[in-house]
């Protein structure tokens, strides 16, 4: 069984386990207690935010660990709004956002915020200009994605960091979910966001394990309430071996990324040369989007049956995203970059990641063509 | 030195069966449980039998169990949740000054936006009479929420006769079970709780990871919005290994409950015998009959509790002065306030110690000759 399917989730790393497995057994004390075996494990904890600040070059201080992407956006939207109601209401995501935010976004507008969305090309890139023409004064946050999970679209994130900067008083919020270990993530500055979402099970980390990091000043409200752990942020105790397993995740990702990005990134555009080579193949990604994730349509055909088929194979694929997939309808996505109706519902996802080979690649072309003998060119 | 761990209300360490479930799920069952190839389905399966563990638990349907990020989490679930989906029927709610803060705290956020809140007060034992429950009870009442077992004193509250009381009222009744869950049976149809939050960590399973039962039918809003996990309840790819190891810890717990508060309470008497022989001047703070049997706080005349601690600590024994939650500081505890007032003796010379996982009598006896040594030194 060949998994290509690392943007719904990875297996995790040999030592990111073996990094669990030990921290629970020595520092299973609770963090926020005073005895030694609680400082011991405090200072854990402290060592894991500062190996991740330094990673995406930032203060200790600044990053919140989660239980995942979903809550880390979930914080960075409400919380972000909420302490600054009085900056604007108005909320600016793209179209293609991860349901994450559109829906916590969408949460707001109870609270008397309005959701605005930034349109996409058919690569999934959004309009500058569209997004000039709603970034108004009254603007409070602009969420918008590094890369797309479902179609792998890369977005001009600097670009959009000094317009947001330069033109409104509304933070810049990064869903880097999907970039982080693949393509180079800046933290910060004009040219960085101000928020920024990581989740360790797409990086080979652990499952419910991620972090927000905030630029510093930056008011925010938590989402939970309680004991006021992470610097009166995220109350709840804190998952100290998750925490050190997740900074073992983001450094090992770290250096593995620019030879993960070289190597997928000649995958992709191997796979992408081949797939148009079917008159009724479209792909959906491009050689200018994320390196690992390739996405395409097969006309009048639907995704889950390439999905069964292709398993039948012995490869693991997916449908648009792991998130959409059990509902039959068409993903906000795929109807935002516009593509002819008769593609909509064929529309599979091949994500790359640790461990797979040149072997694997060719031979899942193999096996894509012997699958479109079948299912369209009988 | 032996180090004598006797802070398991404040967390726990992994039982070494949930640690081994756990690994081999990481390595084995790592899909992606909304994914519909094979990977995925198997995950969903994992997911599923670890849910119906939790579910059977407390007497509940597989669906009625939100699986959360942890205790904290469930309780802000459980009372924003409730304010937000009622709050076109009312906008008051009822709750204890001893709570933990994951309730308090959410509940002052909602009094900032608008809504009532009643803390009931306790009394000297940190229990809450029915009698308040029903006074404080009106029309636009929409939520109850009390604790079933205190983290610093162990005192448990008359949940069952509460939930009696609320069978006849529209109010959901909700209840922190996170020091209860997994050391006293709980069945949720038998107590008429509505919702009750539970965390991982306290009985052995892993860290961040809970959850909150919800009763069918119960009005909820979720907390973290996105995916459809959860029933559209919480948001977020499942931590399916963190709810089989969770799963794991519950079956354990289990397995053993009669066996465990025998052994507590035997730890609880003999300790406090060893106290007697050594004629200290203690108390016990909390309730005699109503109490959780492995929390165990003690007020020691003329002593204070920072040099104690620090003095406890240095002998070994991992103690606490009530919640760990308090991050980093010694504040007067809200629970000892609220039982005795804000000038009583209690609020500065009073321990919890705590059992669990891995002690046997040797280490109490231990604990016990150590904490008379230092107070028999350190008593003014
Ligand atoms: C782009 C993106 N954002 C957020 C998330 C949510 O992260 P998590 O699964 O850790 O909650 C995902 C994955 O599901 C994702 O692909
Ligand atoms: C009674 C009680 N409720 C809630 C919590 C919070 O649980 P968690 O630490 O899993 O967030 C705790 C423990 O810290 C507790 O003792």
């Amino acid at each position: 069984m060949i998994y290509l399917d690392h943007s719904a989730t990875t297996k995790p790393n040999k030592s990111v386990l073996e990094t669990f497995v030990q921290a629970n057994e020595r520092y299973y004390a609770n963090p926020a207690s005073l005895h030694q075996m609680g400082v011991e494990t405090n200072t854990l904890l402290s060592r894991a935010r500062e190996q991740i600040a330094a990673i995406i070059k930032t203060e200790p201080e600044q990053i919140i660990f989660t239980s995942g992407g979903t809550e880390s956006n979930n914080f960075a939207i409400k919380g972000l709004a909420r302490a600054n109601k009085h900056r604007g209401t108005k909320i600016l995501i793209s179209a293609i956002e991860h349901a994450s935010v559109e829906e916590s976004a969408k949460a707001l507008e109870k609270e008397g915020y309005t959701v605005e969305k930034v349109q996409v090309n058919e690569y999934g890139v959004i309009s500058i200009e569209d997004l000039k023409k709603k970034l108004t004064k009254d603007t409070v946050i602009v969420s918008i994605m590094h890369v797309n999970n479902e179609i792998g679209a890369l977005q001009p994130i600097s670009e959009i960091a000094r317009i947001v900067h330069e033109n409104s008083r509304a933070f810049f919020h990064m869903d880097a979910v999907q970039s982080f270990g693949k393509i180079p993530v800046h933290f910060a500055g004009e040219e960085g966001p101000d928020a920024l979402t990581v989740s360790g099970h797409k990086i080979n980390g652990l499952k419910g394990t991620g972090f927000l990091a905030l630029r510093k000043q930056v008011n925010i409200e938590t989402i939970i309430h309680g004991g006021g752990q992470e610097m009166g942020l995220r109350s709840g105790t804190v998952a100290v071996p998750q925490a050190v397993a997740l900074a073992k995740a983001v450094r090992m990702a770290h250096e593995t990324q620019p030879a993960h990005e070289e190597q997928f990134s000649q995958w992709r555009d191997d796979l992408h040369a081949f797939l148009q080579q079917f008159p009724y193949v479209r792909t959906l990604s491009s050689n200018k989007g994320a390196p690992h994730i390739v996405s395409c349509a097969v006309q009048g055909l639907r995704g889950e049956i390439l999905v069964n088929a292709m398993q039948h194979e012995g490869f693991i694929i997916s449908t648009s995203s792991a998130c959409s997939s059990k509902d039959h309808s068409i993903s906000h996505v795929v109807k935002a970059i516009e593509i002819d109706p008769s593609y909509e519902k064929g529309v599979i996802r091949i994500s790359l990641g640790e461990g797979i080979t040149e072997k694997d690649i060719q031979a899942f072309k193999t096996a894509f063509k012997k699958v479109m003998m079948q299912v369209k060119e009988f | 030195m032996k180090e004598i761990y006797l802070d398991h209300a404040a967390t726990t360490p992994m039982h070494p069966l949930v640690i081994s479930k756990m690994v081999e799920s990481m390595e084995s069952v790592y899909g992606n449980p909304s994914s519909i190839h094979r990977i995925g389905r198997f995950a969903r399966k994992h997911l599923d039998d670890a849910r119906h563990i939790l579910a059977k638990s407390i007497g509940a349907k597989d669906q009625e169990i939100i699986v959360t990020g942890g205790g904290s989490e469930a309780d802000n679930l459980a009372i924003t949740g409730t304010a937000y989906a009622k709050q076109n029927e009312g906008r008051h709610i009822i709750t204890t000054v001893v709570e933990h803060h994951a309730v308090l705290h959410t509940c002052q956020q909602l009094e900032k936006e608008g809504y009532e809140v009643t803390y009931l007060p306790v009394d000297e034992t940190g229990r809450v009479s029915l009698e308040d429950v029903k006074k404080a009870l009106r029309d636009d009442t929409i939520l109850v929420t009390i604790m079933f077992g205190n983290n610093e004193v162990g005192t448990i509250q008359p949940i069952k006769e509460i939930g009696e009381l609320l069978k006849e009222h529209s109010a959901t009744f909700h209840t922190d079970a996170v020091q209860a869950f997994g050391i006293l049976p709980i069945d949720v149809n038998d107590l008429h709780v509505d919702l009750l939050s539970v965390s991982s960590h306290k009985l052995n399973g892993p860290k961040g990871i809970g959850f909150l039962y919800q009763r069918d039918q119960t009005k909820l809003k979720p907390l973290i919005y996105g995916g459809e996990q959860e029933r559209k309840r919480r948001a977020g790819t499942e931590n399916v290994p963190a709810v089989v190891g969770f799963a794991e810890a519950v079956a354990i717990a289990q397995r053993n409950f009669e066996e465990k508060q025998q052994a507590y309470k035997e730890f609880h008497q003999h300790f406090l015998k060893k106290l007697d022989q050594a004629e200290i001047d203690y108390h016990i703070n909390g309730n005699e009959q109503y109490c959780l049997p492995h929390v165990m706080n003690i007020s020691f005349k003329n002593m204070d509790v920072e040099s104690f601690l620090v003095n406890l600590d240095m002998a070994g024994i991992a103690a606490s002065s009530g919640s760990a939650c308090t991050a980093g500081s010694i504040d007067p505890s809200h629970v000892l306030v609220a039982m005795y007032g804000s000038e009583a003796d209690e609020l500065r010379n009073s321990i919890r110690y705590s059992f669990g996982y891995g002690l046997d009598l040797e280490d109490i006896d231990t604990a016990a000759e150590r904490t008379i040594e230092i107070v028999k030194r350190l008593a003014k």
